[in-house]
């Protein structure tokens, strides 16, 4: 049995390769340099290493190659902007990180134990967390770009088992955070059990792990269609899970409002990112040939993760929780995306990535300097007349939610106005017309928020907001504009997108 | 003078405004003012160079805004939307001089007031000049922000919920829209290319179904926002939390734009449909006059009543949009302008009444004839105004629009009369209660109006009066409107079938 060596497209994978390997160098700094220097030395090389990375991406923009690595990775322009995209909310995550003093000294030290209290007070920080994101924002970047289902696996682990472990860092509510985590966790790996099972059957189903052997398998069809349905079946509910789609959404409230609220930005907006980037690849690529059996079940999936979304997110009396629910009837839109199955889909879908991962951000970053004297508040009770004490928060954060609700000159709107055309176009008119409706719906609880903060008197035991440190209110700024600019002139970036989004098998 | 100047000129001071210091209240005053009346000078100004013959849209502006969607920034204003514009820009600086003490007191302060008006304006005359169908929606969702937090911010009562109330109807229906706009979207780039310009879209050939869907959409968003029963019931609360100036603006401006859109979209772009759904649409429409005026009646409340009138005058201009004739469209449009005046001088009076008395209960009143002669005669010419006395203005519009309807739909027309009737028992009541009879207990020290409330009224009365004599200015400009609308929906108008010969 001979043995090809692999050969490797240095250049076009460089992007990934720069994070990875800032990631170990992180691990190896961690090791070996003193606590003091280890908070700011270990910034510098994250931020480095995702602006290299950034500008890898940049000058990869125009190549052909499309197919590296043996055939594992892609490389064409929806994975480029889908690269650049997950860099930019990498980069702005680790501002928030940076700024976050809320993680546990020692996340190794049983809460509540001596141990833990010793490394508190000494303020000698573990700073693993830097390490353990450019990691997850490495596999990230794969999982959009692998073409077969190994490379998919891989990557989907890569940027899980990470996560995982941030979710678990917070200093306050410790075990709240590790039981966020844990239940992460475990539902991860089922999910990614699921996952690998169906990879499974479609290698059944094709003989080949490749997309592009799958999609001709499909089309040329000589394979079991029972194999076909059960492979696509838990595939999708594994990427389901990923991205959180009813009915698989469970983990979604608990993680969020568990996991430090920098993490949970960063977790929200890139994930998502990520996770839909490798969904638009399979759909449209690898299992086109079947759209029979997978778009039905998808318009379903669609429609209840819009309307479940919307409706629990009205009752959530935090704010975390009510991120987390409406992030989840985001997700029924970029299903819907999906769907749609066509150019202006992919554009739509890309354009609505880009924007609704900024603004996430940004709201989760606005949530951090919410704050009493004994951490983040995030019930909303407390929010209560937050203008009065902070108007120009209280604004921003209202836009955020305008932009989540749809509201026009709001990035928001153009993202769901070229979601719902591109679903239109293919004829999933009853997607459009729930989505408007759930919209309607959603409206409601981003407003009562609204007014909250504005029309209500704030009560003996509402918050103060601390004068926050400057990397948060730079996210928050960067995330507000972008918001502002991408609903009054989204053209520039719709223009990028349409360059940028033939789908290469 | 193009359009977009003249829109651009009140959100130019909203932005000067924000560079004075929250203290300086006189000059932000006065600067919010003479930015009102610059646009009004700038709007007369353009009238002036209207042609009134020339078919189609007229000053139109366009720059490609967002090409990857084919949006267009497009503006362009026939005779319906030239009077509409007038009538935003009149009504503004008016409603900042009568309530030149509003924006005090409020939650927020009083710069953000002017801010939020001026912004306002600047929307009022873009979505009536917008000939971009996404442009428009844009300018519709987002007039509701301002005048969600004019009414949160500065009313009276129970102003949260009502402005909560008044925004989650208007999305609702704008959302409903906006479904039928992506479907029209989604119709033009298979059938012409992709493009929101509505004289393209009024070329599209829609299968009958997807056109009452599409219709519905559009219709249900504008009944809303210019209440027609059963929609209509945000509109009283609105009204009774909001200041006087603030429902000037919404009642005067804002819901027009609700019948400003059947006529423009509805109407023009889904004519099938919306003959189909005209007897639906009448008989809607009657029982808004009916059941508005039967609830004005019942009101207590000062400004409760003048809402519920306003309900019953929506359901006179929409029964004459879809009577689709030249002349109850042209009445139509015509009652819009004149319902604005009409609204905007009793608003006005009762927001004067109100402050003095510090009660808006019509049965505090009484007795004002005696206390202010020149308060209860403008509240008195105001009230015959509304109810369409020959010789005001509203009289010219109720008439073409009973006229227009008649010859097609003649029980409604003769229903919509006792619309009249009902009118003139819910304004002579007020009137006898409030103006009339012995001076209540603590309405003997009332001062009268003061010089600024009389600058601020006279022009309204003077229109009111003028256009009630002398109608012909407006119809010129309105009828060629009226009469493309007709055409465009692919209507004739019915020959007079008593007494033969023309």
């Amino acid at each position: 049995m001979g043995f090809t060596a692999p050969v490797l497209e240095y250049s076009a994978l460089a992007p990934m390769l720069v994070i990875f390997a800032a990631a170990v160098i992180g691990v190896i700094v961690e090791a070996f340099t003193s606590a003091k220097l280890r908070p700011s030395l270990q910034l510098a090389i994250a931020l480095g290493a995702v602006i290299l990375s950034f500008t890898q991406v940049i000058t990869l923009r125009g190549t052909t190659t499309t197919t590296v690595a043996m055939e594992s990775v892609v490389v064409d322009g929806p994975v480029l902007f889908l690269q650049g995209t997950i860099l930019v909310l990498a980069f702005l995550g680790l501002l928030l990180i940076a700024d976050f003093e809320q993680f546990a000294a020692q996340a190794s030290a049983i809460p509540g134990s001596p141990e833990e209290e010793v490394a508190t007070k000494t303020g000698k920080v573990q700073t693993e967390i830097y390490p353990l994101t450019l990691f997850a924002v490495g596999g990230m970047m794969l999982f959009p770009a692998a073409s077969d289902l190994i490379t998919l696996f891989v990557a989907l682990e890569v940027l899980s088992l990470p996560l995982y472990l941030m979710a678990g860092l917070s200093r306050r509510r410790r075990l709240l955070s590790q039981e966020a985590a844990l239940k992460y966790f475990l539902l991860g790996a089922y999910s990614s059990a699921f996952f690998l099972f169906g990879s499974a059957f479609l290698y059944g189903f094709a003989g080949k792990v490749s997309f592009q052997g799958i999609h001709n398998v499909i089309t040329s069809g000589p394979g079991n269609d029972v194999f076909l349905l059960i492979g696509l079946a838990a595939i999708s509910v594994g990427l389901l899970f990923k991205v959180g789609a009813v009915p698989f959404h469970a983990w979604t409230p608990d993680v969020y409002q568990g996991a430090p609220t920098a993490v949970t930005a960063f977790m929200a907006a890139a994930t998502k990112v990520a996770a839909f980037g490798a969904a638009l690849r399979i759909y449209y690529t690898a299992v086109s040939g079947a759209v029979w059996s997978w778009r039905p079940l998808l318009i379903v999936i669609a429609i209840i993760t819009m309307i479940v979304g919307s409706l629990i997110a009205i009752s959530q009396r935090d704010v975390k929780r009510m991120l987390a629910y409406s992030s989840i009837a985001h997700t029924g839109f970029l299903i819907t995306g999906i769907l749609a199955l066509n150019q202006s889909g992919i554009t739509a879908t890309l354009f609505y990535l880009a924007t609704y991962g900024l603004t996430t951000m940004g709201a989760f970053a606005l949530v951090s300097l919410v704050r009493d004297a004994s951490g983040e508040v995030t019930d909303l009770n407390r929010w209560v007349g937050l203008a009065r004490r902070s108007p120009q928060l209280a604004l921003i954060f209202s836009l955020f939610l305008l932009s989540f609700a749809g509201i026009p000159l709001t990035a928001g709107f153009i993202g769901k106005f070229s979601i719902f055309s591109a679903a239109y176009e293919n004829g999933a008119i009853s997607v459009v017309v729930v989505g408007v409706l759930a919209s309607a719906i959603a409206a409601f609880f981003y407003i009562r928020v609204i007014v909250m903060m504005f029309f209500a008197e704030p009560g003996s035991d509402s918050v103060s907001v601390i004068i926050p440190s400057r990397y948060t209110m730079s996210v928050i700024w960067v995330a507000a504009i972008v918001t502002l600019l991408m609903g009054v002139f989204p053209g520039p970036l719709l223009d990028l997108i349409g360059s940028l989004s033939t789908l290469v098998r | 003078m193009t359009l977009s100047i003249i829109a651009a000129l009140p959100l130019l001071g909203a932005l000067l405004l924000t560079t004075l210091k929250q203290g300086q209240v006189e000059s932000i005053k006065r600067i919010a003012l003479g930015s009102s009346l610059a646009t009004l000078a700038a709007t007369v100004l353009l009238a002036s160079n209207f042609e009134i013959d020339r078919p189609g849209f007229q000053f139109v502006e366009s720059y490609s805004w967002i090409p990857a969607l084919g949006i267009n920034f497009q503006l362009g204003i026939d005779g319906i939307s030239l009077i509409l514009i007038l009538l935003s820009t009149i009504l503004v600086p008016v409603v900042l001089v009568s309530g030149w003490y509003e924006s005090e007191g409020g939650r927020f302060s009083v710069k953000t007031f002017y801010v939020l008006v001026l912004v306002l304006e600047t929307m009022m005359i873009g979505v009536f000049a917008a000939t971009d169908l996404f442009l428009f929606y844009i300018l519709f969702e987002a007039m509701l922000v301002p005048v969600y937090f004019l009414i949160g911010g500065f009313g009276t009562g129970a102003r949260q919920a009502a402005a909560v109330k008044f925004l989650l109807y208007s999305l609702f229906g704008g959302l409903l829209m906006l479904a039928s706009i992506i479907g029209l979207y989604v119709i033009s780039s298979n059938q012409i290319g992709r493009t929101f310009d509505i004289s393209a879209l009024g070329t599209l050939q829609i299968d009958n179904l997807t056109e009452n869907f599409l219709f519905l959409g559009f219709f249900i968003a504008f009944a809303i926002k210019a209440p027609l029963w059963p929609l209509h019931t945000w509109l009283p609360d609105a009204a009774k939390s909001a200041t006087p100036g603030t429902s000037i603006l919404l009642l005067g401006v804002l819901d027009k734009v609700g019948t400003f859109g059947m006529i423009r979209y509805c109407v023009e772009l889904f004519p099938d449909a919306a003959k189909t759904f005209t007897p639906l649409i009448i008989t809607l429409s009657v029982i808004s006059i009916i059941y508005g005026a039967i609830l004005a009646i019942g009101q207590r409340d000062i400004k409760g009543l003048i809402a519920f009138t306003s309900i019953s005058h929506f359901g006179f201009i929409t029964m004459g949009i879809f009577a689709m004739t030249t002349q109850g469209n042209s009445g139509a449009s015509l009652y819009m302008l004149n319902h604005g005046f009409s609204t905007a001088a009793l608003f006005m009076t009762a927001g004067w009444m109100i402050s003095r008395r510090r009660s808006s209960t019509i049965a505090d009143f009484g007795g004002l004839q005696r206390v202010t002669p020149l308060l209860a005669w403008s509240f008195f010419i105001a009230g015959m105004s509304s109810l369409a006395l020959p010789g005001l203005s509203s009289f010219v519009s109720e008439f073409l629009v009973l006229v227009g309807t008649y010859t097609r739909y003649p029980i409604a027309a003769i229903i919509g009369t006792i619309g009249i009737i009902l009118a003139a028992l819910y304004i002579l009541i007020p009137v006898q209660r409030a103006l009339h009879g012995p001076v209540t207990e603590g309405n003997d020290g009332l001062p009268d109006l003061n010089r600024r409330e009389l600058i601020a009224i006279a022009p309204i009365i003077a229109l009111i009066i003028g256009l009630g004599f002398y109608p012909k200015p407006a119809l010129d400009v309105i009828n060629p409107a009226a009469k493309a609308t007709i055409t465009k929906a692919g209507m004739a108008d019915p020959l007079p079938t008593v007494g033969g010969e023309k």
